[in-house]
């Protein structure tokens, strides 16, 4: 039943609440699932020196990137019992309010899914080589640094 | 050896480029980075790791790929 098959996690531009809804509908014919957990991320119009962000473009090392979402997603299957992991995160520009990623998890049960999201989403943000930069409304920009 | 050398966020924006390839003769990544502090001097004093064969590696690292890509701190999600 495991979903291991290496898939594209790159999508241009946001992430469609469309998209997301269909991904989870997809889910209704495993009915081994019994618990589904998501991390939707949204940028944010923070405001620096006045100046509100009015959308985040992003950039990867794709080559990497696709290796170290493979690696955690190898290793989040191995800690947890997972069915199925999705996780979809945006390259390009992202207007403020819109998904720039989507992490998408599935188990029997409630707590492995808690557990395990977290992990994931942790893993993405220390290890995966993407680069936000962060555009404002006067189209002046700084590089986005996660804490 | 020929090395393509890769620059990544605010790295491709200091150096004004995205890739480039530099004939290098010595070893190693810091000798490396001496000659691209050489070139881009405000490469210096940023925060950057370096990745060889897809890796995070450290600077004493010898070279054995053809790609050496300098990237700035991640910021995904």
């Amino acid at each position: 039943m495991s979903d291991k098959k290496i898939k594209s996690v790159f999508i241009q531009g946001a992430i469609s609440s469309e998209f997301i809804g269909k991904s989870i509908a997809k889910h209704q014919t495993k009915t081994s699932i019994g618990a589904h957990n998501i991390f939707l991320g949204q940028v944010r119009a923070d405001v620096v020196d006045g100046k509100a962000i009015k959308a985040i473009e992003y950039s990867a090392y794709e080559d990497m990137a696709n290796a170290k979402f493979y690696e955690i997603r190898e290793s989040a299957f191995e800690k947890f019992e997972l069915i199925c992991m999705h996780i979809y995160h945006s390259l390009g520009t992202v207007n403020a309010g819109d998904i720039c990623l989507f992490v998408f998890v599935s188990s029997p049960h409630r707590k492995t899914v808690f557990d395990a999201l977290e992990f994931i989403v942790e893993e993405i943000k220390a290890k995966v080589p993407v680069f936000g930069k962060e555009i404002f409304e006067d189209n002046s920009h700084q590089w986005k640094v996660n804490n | 050896m020929i090395l393509s050398i890769k620059y990544f966020g605010l790295l491709a924006e200091i150096t004004n480029k995205e890739e480039e390839l530099i004939d290098f003769s010595r070893s190693y990544i810091w000798e490396l980075l001496e000659v691209l502090y050489i070139k881009y001097p405000n490469l210096k004093n940023k925060d950057f790791q370096v990745a060889q064969n897809q890796e995070l590696v450290p600077f004493e690292t010898e070279i054995n790929g053809k790609e050496i890509v300098l990237l700035p701190p991640f910021s995904g999600g």
